[in-house]
């Protein structure tokens, strides 16, 4: 039963891929020679006795589709019928197929447009009127060249305006708007047409009694708009009228049209009706927009809030109207909770208690000074942020943002509404209005008691929300001392809370430091608890608080240096070990009285990373001499390259990618050359057992290592990519000597033989272009040697191999700009806990994964959970898209589940949680060299079976569990 | 003319008691029938005589309206239906009818089991008045019967609460009952479409209020609980027990959810536990978070909230408590405050108004020793906190919604005269249309100007739509036809339809008239300058000039004679038919007004 339960769990719970390799014979392409499509839909109309049966035959022909060559005798067919047809569900269907037939590729409908403008006029059914001119819209967007064509069909769009039908007048001005003439004729010939003015003629139907034709007549200015005709200016109180309109779909447009011309005409001057004044257009189409913003209507509400965030060039006291609500309270003015709150804090009290008449209202307001519904931006941002629908509140916020941006006054304005955003009820919101916060932090400056309530926010229980917070803490400016405490007592409960937080709240901190360190300086005493007179207990140095203020003082001391003054004993010592531990934490600091490597100041580091890319080069330039060099010292230097490199990677982090790549480059060399030394090859197989499985190890290992070298490693260049490959084929050469010298009988080797020409071949056909960089390589060799090498037997084909493989001499390898090693660390679970994670054996207990991944291209697809039992048993678990995040660039956050289950134990046991990134080689090769090759891959028989594989990339964590057996 | 008569006979100038009288089209409407809470003699229910004269209610009413459960709107329901005696129809929406008979009951308990008060409606009332009652869905029309139909639209306010628009024929009246335009944590805000009523009955209980925004009051309140708790103290918070009481409940809850607090909170039972469970039930009417997620959990099912026992008010640590009633007045809430008063840990809040003379009025206005019955003093240690969550429109909100249902009046009621006379001066400058305020018993007369829908024969709409460009559905446009009225109908039809079907012939029309110019020039001459007048005045006509010695413009002929006595007087004779007759008329006028000198 548990068995059985425990398999169920798997099946749903987890995808654990077992790797197989699978060989397909490569499916054979027929291309049939089909009989000619016209004919058979003559037929088939001809047949066809009913209109129902004709309606059948049609449908069915429009399934498939039609070559170009063909397209115009179907039409010729179709017209034919049409003219025949009396039912007018055929004729429309006879009409939509013309407009997909015209739209296929490389066919140019100018031979039937005078045909479907012939059919036009001859028909009397609005719905068939309407499919017309749809295709001859089709048509006319297929040729966009031939002014003569829409000219005309301008011209019969015009015709029909005056349809009684809405259908017709939508299609109408559809066409209008995607084809009417944006600029004036080029050439003398055109001239002579009537050019038809299709913005007055669209505006005349700004008033259509059909809403529908009205909010077709505003797409159609619009698509003017967008294909680059200048709107003119006095549609912009017709605009305005509309805003009005009964129907939410035409106001929604409307309020679009308000939206462009205000960006067109920004600074032309508009009256105000029942007033003398004039102002801006913008400001004005600012205020009318905001107006929106209560519209009836949630979707035109969502719209208008969008747009107001793009209105970059609205006077300064427009848009800070936008988020003022005069507020009153039985006639007397009253202030806001966030002017009440600005004022006790600049009178120096803060944390009031809350009374009764508190919010007592002031003084008496002017009854006819009260404007209650402003025409202008009044509340806008206010009545948006309040909204019912979510929507509309996330569309404010961003509106807020890009506002907030270009203005810094507006930003601090906005403060306190983002800041209270952070209380909405849904959580896409309150994160939408984080984010917004650290978007525009650098324009403004949290005061205490708005960062009380921002750090109110850090007990919340979304782990995503916390991490957000802690992002824009890094980024906050504060005023006073006060607020770096106050964050540090909240961000130190946020820790002993949420013990997970534990990187995120440090790496908050660090930056606090750094940002404000006059600020931190008079605080460091109570924060090291220090004393003048006694000395004080030495803290723990274990404990995550403690560690977090170290972090936060000794990022400020960094630019501080008096700081360190007032460091006790301990604290030197704590700072060496930190220094050491969670460098990327604790900057270097100068300290008094210890000699450290003056590596602080900023052009000492660039220096530094130049002199280690010296290194780099010069330990390159230094290999390549291994060529006039023997096999003991050329061995022997590559051995202390490898060595130098691991180390420089370590050192430095901006070139640990390099500098590793090319250690595993090299380390692949050393192997080659040991796996090929003579002493081995001079001797009887026989007697050299072990020597041979040395060798056949190594050519294992550099296999292994090429597919790291591969897969690994992002902005890789063809070039390197042909290098591993040449590595790998030079391994898999190496491979098939060792097997021709231990087996006995040619069958077998000659399928091998056969593979390893194969992928020679494909070698060759995928790196033609890196060809000349492979002078006197091993490959070059071969593939001199090739014609004799199809020709010849395993056995001689081995000889030669043996041969190249020794003389082939040593590739040159050229570093890429940028080379970053793929790296992820479990974060969780630590590894770190004693005890154990007991659950029933049978069901399935659930580990919480959080790791950092980077550089990693597509982690959604190629990263994998392993998880390995102590029986050996290995399961790999793919995590589910949703749980990556990707918190910046090149960097992804995996936060996921992993279930677990196992049969019972009689005591509790480690298993072992890990990374891999899977890789499929045929894929890679296919997408990264030959992207064109989409179609034609499937049809060329695939030389290289792809290979699927994994590579471990992060420190295995070990977490302890104990499946318990089931009482029955 | 016809005419909307509107009467309140409760909420006029006032509030509580609701009961507005509309006769519309020949149709009488009971909107809301309240009692008020300040009376408990017969001032408290509508003075239903005005209505009967002491005949039954059933013959005057032809359907009876409630906006929500509140008491202010249903709390004279069972008083009107069974005892002085009322038949018809009854409509409110589906939550209404499940809350309204819960309230109804604890009112009537209070009123005859507490207070002792005889000749009040019983139990068996209620549920026989509750039999009357239809329920309706929101936007459903109902036809209540063949002319007059009710439609129900959100309103916010509370569980169920609606507007509704009350239609006979094309005139209708729309009724607000209480609404709230801002959204709260379990209810969304009003909604209504561009109906354009011809008047629109609105609350105004908040006239001259612009409230702040809701987010400060919530964080503001989360706050102060949650630094409370953390401080160990207690928390208490008198509520009433249906409409606010929820929407503190899911902010604490969501709230307790997200901080992960451990706290315990507790509500007092009673009432609530009964209607909580209508408002897990009647999720459609709440707002877009709570729908949203009610699959994954119904926010009504509350994690962290539990009943509250008595005995619990001992207990150690912290803790958050609702209790009712939310004045202090009496019953637990009081006696866990008399507990908790001494203690500077603890924190009472008060989420709304408190009445002058209740325990909820002293505290708030900063007494620091009470006196309580018995000659105890009690004093108040307790911080004391004022948050104030309402769930009515202010008058921005209200203006909002006025400009939503663009009506062609506003009538304002269940506010203060002083506030509703600002409100009314507001709206009248604002959107310049009439506004309303009568006081109780007093009538609002409106005429109204009702559309007559007249049957137009096809073709003589296509003839017409075929003269000119689409008809401008904003402007009026002219057209020929007869209106034949027969048989209490009326159709517009095509001249020659209407003169065969009467079986009379056409009979041609024509007006003359002379015009005395003084013209130097013959007669030719004349004629000549004339027609050239005409032509470069008249450039959209076509003007000819006719061989025998006339100008014809379109079908208007003018001749010239000169008079017999003086030569330079020319006499122009004009003469149009009917149907010309704009166009003569004016040509009249034109040439009345002389001829250009001619140059030569």
């Amino acid at each position: 039963m548990a068995a059985h339960l425990k398999k169920r769990v798997y099946e749903e719970f987890t995808k654990v891929v077992q790797q197989q390799q699978h060989e397909e014979a490569p499916a054979k392409k027929l291309r049939l020679t089909k009989p000619s499509k016209s004919a058979a839909l003559h037929i088939d109309l001809c047949k066809a006795t009913t209109p129902t049966d004709a309606l059948q035959y049609l449908l069915q022909f429009a399934r498939k589709p039609v070559e170009p060559e063909s397209v115009e005798g179907v039409v010729r067919i179709l017209l034919e019928h049409y003219y025949k047809e009396t039912d007018s569900s055929v004729r429309l269907k006879i009409a939509s197929l013309l407009g997909l037939l015209s739209k296929t590729q490389g066919f140019l409908p100018d031979c039937i447009v005078d045909d479907a403008i012939n059919t036009l006029n001859n028909e009397k059914s609005h719905q068939v009127i309407a499919q017309l001119l749809d295709t001859l819209l089709a048509i006319g967007t297929q040729l966009p060249e031939n002014q003569t064509i829409r000219l005309r069909l301008v011209e019969v769009a015009c015709r029909h305006l005056t349809d009684t039908s809405f259908g017709v007048r939508n299609k109408c001005l559809q066409l209008l708007g995607c084809l009417g003439s944006v600029d004036k004729p080029v050439s003398k010939e055109l001239e002579s047409m009537v050019l038809k003015d299709v913005q007055k003629i669209i505006g005349d139907y700004f008033n259509d009694q059909d809403p529908r034709v009205r909010t077709a007549a505003i797409k159609a200015m619009l698509q003017l708009h967008e294909r680059g005709m200048k709107l003119q200016q006095t549609i912009y109180s017709q605009a305005c009228k509309l805003l009005s309109d009964d129907y939410e779909q035409v106001r929604s447009a409307a309020v679009q049209m308000v939206w462009v011309l205000s960006q067109l005409y920004p600074e032309s001057i508009v009256p105000i009706p029942s007033s003398n004044e004039e102002i801006r257009l913008v400001d004005d189409a600012f205020g009318k927009i905001s107006h929106m913003v209560s519209d009836g209507s949630w979707v035109v509400r969502v719209q208008a809030a969008k747009l107001l965030g793009s209105m970059h060039q609205v006077s300064a006291h427009f848009l800070e109207q936008t988020l003022d609500k005069k507020l009153m309270s039985d006639l007397r003015r009253k202030r806001t909770a966030h002017e009440r709150a600005k004022e006790l804090y600049s009178s120096g009290e803060f944390s009031s208690g809350r009374k009764w008449a508190d919010d007592a209202p002031k003084e008496k307001v002017d009854t006819y000074a009260v404007n209650l519904i402003d025409s202008g931006a009044c509340g806008a941002f206010v009545h948006g942020l309040e909204d019912e629908m979510f929507e509309v509140r996330i569309a404010a916020v961003e509106a807020l943002c890009t506002l907030a941006q270009s203005s810094s006054s507006f930003a601090e304005k906005c403060l306190d509404f983002l800041v209270d955003m952070f209380n909405d009820e849904i959580e896409e919101v309150r994160l939408q209005s984080i984010h917004v916060l650290r978007q525009i932090s650098n324009n403004i400056t949290l005061r205490e008691d708005q960062l009380d309530t921002v750090l109110a926010v850090l007990e919340d229980s979304s782990r995503d929300i916390r991490e957000a917070l802690h992002e824009l803490l890094c980024y906050t400016n504060v005023s006073t001392k006060e607020c770096i405490q106050l964050a540090l007592v909240e961000l130190l409960k946020n820790l002993t809370k949420y013990p997970t937080d534990r990187n995120s709240v440090w790496k908050c901190l660090k930056f606090l430091g750094a940002r404000h360190p006059t600020l931190v300086l008079p605080l460091v005493p109570e924060l090291l608890s220090t004393h003048p007179y006694f000395d004080t207990p030495e803290p723990d140095m274990d404990d995550p608080a403690y560690i977090a203020v170290l972090v936060l003082v000794f990022n400020a001391a960094k630019s501080c240096p008096t700081m360190s003054a007032l460091f006790s004993d301990h604290t030197f010592r704590h700072y060496a070990y930190l220094r050491d531990s969670l460098s990327h934490l604790v900057p270097p600091l100068r300290l008094p009285g210890r000699k450290l490597v003056s590596v602080s100041d900023s052009s000492g580091m660039a220096s530094s990373e130049e002199s280690s890319q010296q290194f780099l080069r010069q330990s390159l330039e230094r290999v390549y001499t291994i060529q006039h060099l023997e096999a003991q010292g050329a061995q022997e230097l590559l051995e202390f390259t490898i060595r130098d490199l691991q180390r420089l990677g370590e050192l430095q982090p901006e070139l640990a990618g390099a500098a590793d790549f090319s250690a595993t480059y090299l380390r692949c060399q050393l192997l080659l050359m040991k796996g090929l030394q003579e002493k081995l090859w001079n001797v009887a197989a026989p007697l050299y057992l072990k020597q041979n499985a040395m060798a056949s190890a190594a050519a294992r290992q550099i296999l292994e290592e090429t597919y790291k070298l591969e897969f690994l490693y992002s902005g890789l260049e063809t070039r390197q990519v042909a290098i591993v490959h040449h590595v790998r084929l030079q391994a898999k050469a190496l491979q098939l000597v060792l097997n021709a010298r231990t087996s006995r009988g040619v069958e077998p080797l000659l399928s091998i033989c056969e593979k390893f020409l194969q992928e020679v071949d494909a070698f060759q056909r995928c790196f033609v272009a890196e060809l000349t960089h492979f002078q006197d390589s091993f490959v070059e060799k071969l593939l001199e040697l090739m014609p004799r090498l199809l020709a010849c037997k395993p056995l001689d084909l081995v000889k030669i191999l043996q041969t190249t493989l020794r003389q082939s001499g040593f590739l040159h390898l050229r570093l890429p700009e940028q080379l970053h090693r793929a790296t992820a660390t479990i974060i969780e679970p630590t590894g770190e806990s004693d005890n154990p994670l007991r659950f029933t054996s049978g069901l399935v207990v659930a580990l919480d994964v959080d790791a950092t991944l980077e550089h990693v291209q597509d982690p959604q697809n190629s990263v994998k959970v392993q998880v390995v039992y102590p029986d050996g048993q290995a399961h790999i678990i793919h995590p589910r898209p949703g749980d990556f995040r990707n918190p910046g660039p090149g960097r992804h956050r995996l936060i996921t589940q992993v279930y677990l289950s196992h049969s019972a134990w009689t005591e509790p046991c480690q298993i072992e949680v890990r990374l891999l990134l899977a890789y499929s080689c045929s894929k890679s090769r296919t997408s990264i060299l030959k992207p064109a090759w989409n179609e034609s891959t499937d049809g060329l028989p695939t030389t290289e079976n792809s290979i699927e594989g994994t590579i471990p990339f992060s420190k295995s964590v070990k977490v302890f569990i104990m499946p318990k057996p089931t009482r029955r | 003319m016809p005419q909307i008569q509107v009467t309140p006979l409760g909420a006029g100038q006032d509030v509580g008691r609701s009961c507005i009288l509309v006769s519309i089209g020949g149709k009488n409407v009971m909107l809301d029938c309240g009692m008020h809470m300040g009376y408990n003699d017969d001032r408290r229910f509508p003075d239903f005589s005005y209505i009967t004269q002491n005949s039954r209610l059933t013959e005057f009413l032809d359907c009876v309206i409630i906006s929500h459960f509140h008491l202010d709107h249903c709390g004279a329901l069972p008083y009107m239906s069974e005892m002085v005696g009322f038949d018809g129809p009854i409509y409110m929406t589906h939550p209404t009818k499940a809350i309204c008979p819960i309230l109804l009951e604890d009112y009537r308990k209070i009123t005859v089991d507490k207070k002792g008060e005889t000749n009040f409606f019983t139990s068996q009332m209620i549920k026989d008045c509750m039999k009357k009652v239809v329920a309706v869905n929101l936007l459903q029309t109902v036809q209540v019967d063949d002319e007059l139909e009710i439609k129900a639209y959100y309103a916010g306010h509370v569980l169920g609460a609606a507007m509704f628009q009350i239609k006979v024929g094309l005139e209708s009246v729309v009724y607000t009952g209480d609404y709230n335009m801002t959204p709260d944590r379990h209810l969304g805000a009003a909604w209504i479409d561009k109906c354009r009523p011809d008047i629109l009955i609105s609350e105004s209980t908040y006239a001259t209020t612009i409230r702040d925004s809701k987010r400060c009051r919530e964080r503001d309140f989360l706050k102060k609980v949650h630094e409370t708790v953390e401080r160990g103290g207690k928390v208490l918070i008198p509520v009433f027990a249906l409409g606010r009481a929820q929407e503190l409940c899911i902010l604490l809850e969501t709230f307790w959810d997200r901080m992960n607090l451990k706290a315990p909170i507790y509500f007092s039972t009673g009432l609530t536990e009964k209607a909580n469970h209508y408002y897990k039930l009647f999720i459609t009417w709440t707002n877009q978070k709570i729908r949203k997620t009610f699959v994954q959990r119904n926010m009504f099912e509350f994690k962290h909230i539990k009943a509250f026992d008595r005995s619990y008010a001992d207990n150690p640590g912290p803790m958050v408590v609702f209790a009712t009633p939310g004045m202090l007045h009496a019953g637990q809430s009081l006696h866990i405050f008399k507990k908790w008063a001494g203690n500077e840990k603890n924190m009472v809040i008060m989420p709304g108004y408190c009445v002058q003379g209740t325990v909820g009025h002293k505290i708030l206005s900063g007494q620091k020793k009470l006196e309580m019955e018995g000659r105890q003093t009690l004093e108040v240690k307790m911080q004391v906190e004022y948050m104030s969550f309402s769930a009515h429109a202010d008058a921005k909100g209200i203006m909002q919604l006025i400009r939503m249902a663009e009506p062609r009046s506003v009538l304002l009621v269940h506010g203060e005269a002083k506030k509703m006379e600002f409100l009314k001066q507001k709206i009248e400058q604002e959107f310049n249309i009439n506004c309303f305020m009568p006081a109780n018993g007093e009538t609002a007369t409106t005429v109204t100007n009702p559309s007559v829908p007249v049957d137009i024969a096809l073709s003589l709409l296509k003839r017409e739509a075929a003269l000119g460009p689409l008809p401008d559905p904003k402007k009026p446009r002219t057209m020929h036809g007869t209106l034949i009225m027969k048989d209490n109908s009326l159709r517009l039809v095509a001249p020659e339809q209407a003169l065969k079907e009467l079986g009379l012939s056409e009979h041609q029309l024509r007006f003359t008239c002379r015009v005395q110019v003084q013209n130097p020039q013959s007669e030719q001459d004349t004629l000549n300058t004339i027609y050239s007048h005409l032509k470069s005045v008249l450039k959209e006509h076509s003007i000819q000039h006719l061989p025998d010695g006339t100008v014809m413009v379109e079908s208007i002929l003018i001749k010239v004679s000169a008079a017999a006595e003086e030569p330079s007087t020319k006499i122009l004779l004009v003469s149009w038919s009917y149907q010309d007759e704009e166009l003569g008329g004016y040509l009249c006028t034109l040439l009345r007004k002389g001829l250009p000198q001619s140059t030569g």
